[in-house]
């Protein structure tokens, strides 16, 4: 019989005025895939930052049971020697090391204080064969794609002997194939005996891998389903804390007129001069209209969208852009703003937010203008303005006045599309705009999407979730490669069609 | 409520905010704002301090005189510096443009046979436009070139240090300069309102007065500092008021009176105890209107907020249309005018140019930004930090000059203060 590797009892974590956690139960069985699930902000996070012991024993009431001995963590350290392993979303790797040294990073075989290099690779070699991974240990993690390097964030977690691997949103950058092989590996673990947790917001993933799902909301334990009573729908329902009928808010698209239209766009790697990454694109968005571009990773959307705005990507630029039937030079950021083109970024992070100023100054930076006179900014009208998108868009926060740093991706997500909206955009391209946020505040965005459809903007949408893409769209066009190989009407649209235009791979004629 | 523009039923959900989450905010104002009021109580207890071990020196008219006189050159780089390193850079070069200007001013006005052009204010006007290229030529390599700020400006600094000695013919000082430039430093405000006689001075013997007796005010100083203090009162308690008729959040108002009553009555201290000797320095003028435009600058302008949400993030920045490479150009320029300025009041103070002009004083500049509280990563930091910062670094100067403690100690004291400060920082943060 299965017997518990870890029980959690009764864990609540309060910050000053709110409360992370409250009574959260955690049990965990020896040799299982255990998923937690819940909306971003709901405390998955915060239950294994306490379990790994970044909040040390006595910050938080509750009870920590692994292995039958009760443990009271303060520190990683010490989680760690106990084989617990958590293997955050931002990979901790070191970019300009090798892949041994990032594996024994701090953990070298030495001796007397002298590695033997001889000996790491030697163990490398072997952590790599358990994950699959065929690179040669010498290999930078630069040089690796972000697949490999969750590959080598696990070779470490092994080599730490891990008794329970956790693993927070593992596949939430990687490409539908990555994510499927690291599945496949987990299940291999399982298998040798490897109790792992589960951090995702992939529901088919859960549902394909996990023995027992736990479903927290406003940092409480919902309920835990076993194998036999995991279905989407009650794991979505549990979540959000409603039954969700319809995962796409209803839309009556009123199309016009065409708004935006691409010409024979083309670009070329930024440093790699030689290398066409958009090959001779042409595209066209209406009024209204919600358009969709899909593709595998790589395909080269981002790159296109980028290189679209104000020329943030790529060189030898060529093509030609209409807006309204005119051509419009848009060959800078600002001028793409001022002419009406909002691109909001799939990386908020890097790309989209000031993490550490407040979600007032984040809202206006992209139109200041707005929000000033002559260079000078109207306080008060800036704090009307933030508070009425923070309104408009659902933002869950304190105030205005709150860090985005300190914000759930959902949140960060609005406060990203608050900042464009306020630039009053007609042409709005969202890149990957519900990547790593959770199914309510999904619905959110997706409602947000509909609305500004309806008040006559142009949308173009990049997502790698096709099932998302056949939600929201009205048009789809299909890229592979940086060329253009499909467009279909999203209502004659399929996950097949679109997966079949893309192997075959023939560019269409523009 | 402003959701006049907004159809959605969900425009309720920002303003559902109960009285309790309303406590909490007036909590997390005090606590943003503690570093702020912390940082004004250090500089207080550090000048109660140095007032008692100088048994009473530090607070005598001419000693604040002094005081500002010496300090002046390092908070107006501040300002300058404080933009730098919220931009996410650094200027190491500051000290050896400051003397290099120092150097030219002197060579424009005693040396060089320049004719018209070897008036005070000409001369001064031209430095300060020659400061302004030289950060333009550091700036374009940082901007367009990605070169990193602490290499050129290293590199400026090697290159500056040698012009300035250069252009004085190496090790020879070159003075003196003339009274109307020296005015920028050691002058005095003159009293056009007329001086009011309280006490009058005392008469010795041989009937000449004894300096330093009786009690005469300058009364255009104690004007201006009346008129001063009660705007910034004024001008604190509109915008309040504003912010509250508006259903804004505001400071609560035990901390603010408290705050403004601190900061008017420790002005006014200051203002009346100028205003019994020759009245307010003229250099202090110049750097309260620099400050006041700063202070302007950074809160209120497009342009400040820009600056700072570069160095808060660059790429997310040059994704919101802001042209960074033209800004981090502009902060550099505008660094390079306030180091000439920093150049011209040394040399004016000194009364000539000397090789070793402003020498190490980048140090000062940038400790007392940190003190201040920026972030050496960029986008944080205040002007009135670097402010308060500059008077904690010149008073420990000053005070401990008093003191007779040797130069060496000094250094030993005011590096454990940097330290310390940026340690309380980093403290505060990670526990918040």
């Amino acid at each position: 019989m299965t017997t518990a590797i870890l029980e959690m009892r009764g864990i609540t974590k309060t910050f000053p005025g709110v409360k992370a956690l409250s009574n959260v139960n955690l049990t965990v069985e020896e040799g299982e895939i255990h998923a937690v699930v819940g909306e971003n902000g709901a405390g998955k996070s915060t239950l294994m930052k306490v379990l790994s012991g970044v909040y040390p024993s006595g910050d938080y009431e509750g009870q920590i049971v692994f292995r039958g001995q009760e443990c009271h963590f303060r520190g990683i350290h010490d989680s760690e020697r106990m084989g617990i392993v958590i293997i955050h979303q931002e990979l901790a790797l070191v970019p300009m090391l090798s892949i041994t040294e990032n594996i024994f990073l701090g953990n070298e075989h030495a001796r007397h204080g002298i590695i033997d290099w001889n000996a790491n690779e030697t163990r490398t070699r072997e952590l790599l064969k358990q994950v699959g991974l065929s690179e040669d240990p010498r290999t930078l993690i630069t040089n690796i794609g972000v697949g490999k390097q969750q590959l080598v964030e696990i070779a470490k977690a092994l080599s730490k002997e891990v008794k329970l691997l956790i693993l927070d949103e593992p596949t939430a950058s990687l490409s539908e194939k990555d994510s499927q092989a690291l599945l496949d590996l987990l299940l291999g673990f399982k298998r040798q005996g490897l109790t792992s947790i589960l951090i995702s917001h992939k529901l088919n993933e859960v549902h394909r891998v996990a023995d027992h799902v736990t479903i927290i909301r406003d940092g409480q334990t919902i309920e835990t389903l076993g194998k036999g009573e995991i279905s989407e729908d009650r794991i979505i329902t549990s979540m959000v804390g409603r039954p969700l009928e319809d995962r796409f808010p209803p839309r009556d698209p009123k199309i016009g007129e065409v708004v935006f239209e691409v010409k024979d766009w083309s670009v070329y790697h930024p440093i790699h001069a030689e290398r066409q990454v958009i090959k001779g694109i042409s595209m066209n968005v209406r009024r209204g209209e919600v358009v969709g571009i899909a593709g595998l990773m790589g395909a080269g959307r981002t790159e296109f969208a980028m290189s679209l705005f104000g020329r943030s990507y790529g060189r030898r630029i060529t093509g030609e852009v209409r807006l309204n039937g005119k051509p419009v030079d848009i060959s800078s950021v600002g001028k793409a703003v001022d002419r009406g083109i909002a691109y909001v970024t799939e990386d908020r992070k890097t790309y989209g937010l000031n993490l550490i100023d407040h979600i007032k100054h984040n809202i206006t930076l992209a139109n200041l203008g707005g929000v000033s006179r002559a260079g000078v900014i109207d306080d008060l009208r800036e704090i009307d303005v933030a508070n009425d998108y923070r309104g408009r868009t659902n933002i869950r926060s304190s105030s205005v006045y709150q860090k985005t740093g300190n914000l759930s991706g959902g949140n960060q997500q609005k406060v990203v599309l608050s900042k464009w909206l306020f630039a009053n955009p007609e042409v709005l391209i969202l890149d990957e705009p519900t990547r790593g946020i959770d199914v309510g505040a999904k619905y959110e965005i997706y409602t947000i999407i509909a609305r500004l459809a309806a008040e006559g903007k142009a949308i173009v949408v990049i997502s790698s979730e096709m099932p998302e893409l056949l939600g929201v769209s009205d048009r789809i066009y299909v890229m592979n490669e940086g060329l253009l190989v499909g467009e279909m009407a999203a209502r004659d649209a399929s996950q097949e069609k679109i997966m079949r235009a893309i192997v075959r791979g023939e560019g269409i004629a523009s | 409520m402003s959701t006049e523009t907004a159809p959605s039923p969900r425009t309720t959900v920002a303003e559902d905010v109960p009285a309790a989450s309303r406590r909490r905010l007036a909590m997390s104002s005090l606590v943003d704002n503690l570093r702020d009021y912390g940082l004004v109580l250090a500089l207080i207890v550090i000048m109660l301090f140095f007032q008692y071990t100088t048994g009473g020196t530090l607070f005598k008219p001419v000693n604040l005189s002094n005081l500002v006189q010496q300090n002046s050159f390092i908070i107006v780089m501040a300002l300058g510096m404080l933009l730098v390193i919220v931009a996410g850079h650094i200027d190491l070069s500051v000290g050896s443009v400051a003397g290099f200007i120092g150097a030219l001013a002197a060579m424009m006005m005693v040396i060089w046979p320049l004719g018209i052009f070897s008036n005070p204010l000409v001369v001064s006007i031209i430095c300060l436009a020659v400061g302004g290229l030289i950060g333009g030529a550091q700036g374009y390599w940082i901007a367009y070139h990605r070169i990193p700020s602490f290499i050129v400006t290293l590199a400026g600094m090697l290159i500056f240090r040698g012009w300035c000695q250069a252009l004085l013919g190496g090790g020879s000082s070159v003075g003196p300069l003339p009274d109307d430039f020296k005015a920028l430093s050691s002058g005095f405000l003159p009293d056009y309102v007329g001086s009011l006689e309280l006490i009058p001075p005392t008469v010795n013997a041989a009937g000449k007065t004894i300096i330093g007796s009786g009690l005469t005010l300058h009364m255009t100083t104690l004007i201006i500092g009346i008129v001063g203090v009660a705007a910034y009162v004024l001008l604190g308690l509109r915008a309040r008021r504003s912010r509250v008729r508006h259903g804004h959040e505001a400071e609560p108002l035990a901390l603010f009176a408290g705050k403004t009553v601190v900061i008017g009555l420790l002005a006014l201290f200051l203002v009346y105890q100028f205003a019994t000797y020759k009245g307010v320095p003229i250099v202090l003028l110049v750097m309260a209107v620099l400050i006041g435009v700063f202070v302007f600058l950074t809160k209120q302008t497009t342009i400040g907020r820009r600056v700072y949400a570069m160095g808060g993030n660059v790429k997310a920045a040059q994704l919101s249309g802001i042209k960074t490479d033209r800004l981090t150009l502009l902060v550099f320029v505008n660094m390079g005018v306030l180091s000439a300025l920093g150049g011209l009041i040394i040399a004016a103070r000194l009364g000539q140019a000397v090789p070793a002009a402003g020498l190490g004083s980048e140090l000062d500049v940038i400790a007392a930004v940190f003190i201040g509280g920026a972030s050496a990563m960029g986008g944080v930091g205040q002007v009135a930090g670097s402010v308060v910062g500059g008077f904690i670094m010149g008073v420990m100067n000053n005070g401990m000059s008093i003191m007779g403690v040797n130069v060496d100690w000094q250094q030993v004291v005011k590096g454990l203060v940097l330290l310390g400060a940026v340690v309380f920082d980093v403290y505060n943060k990670n526990k918040g």
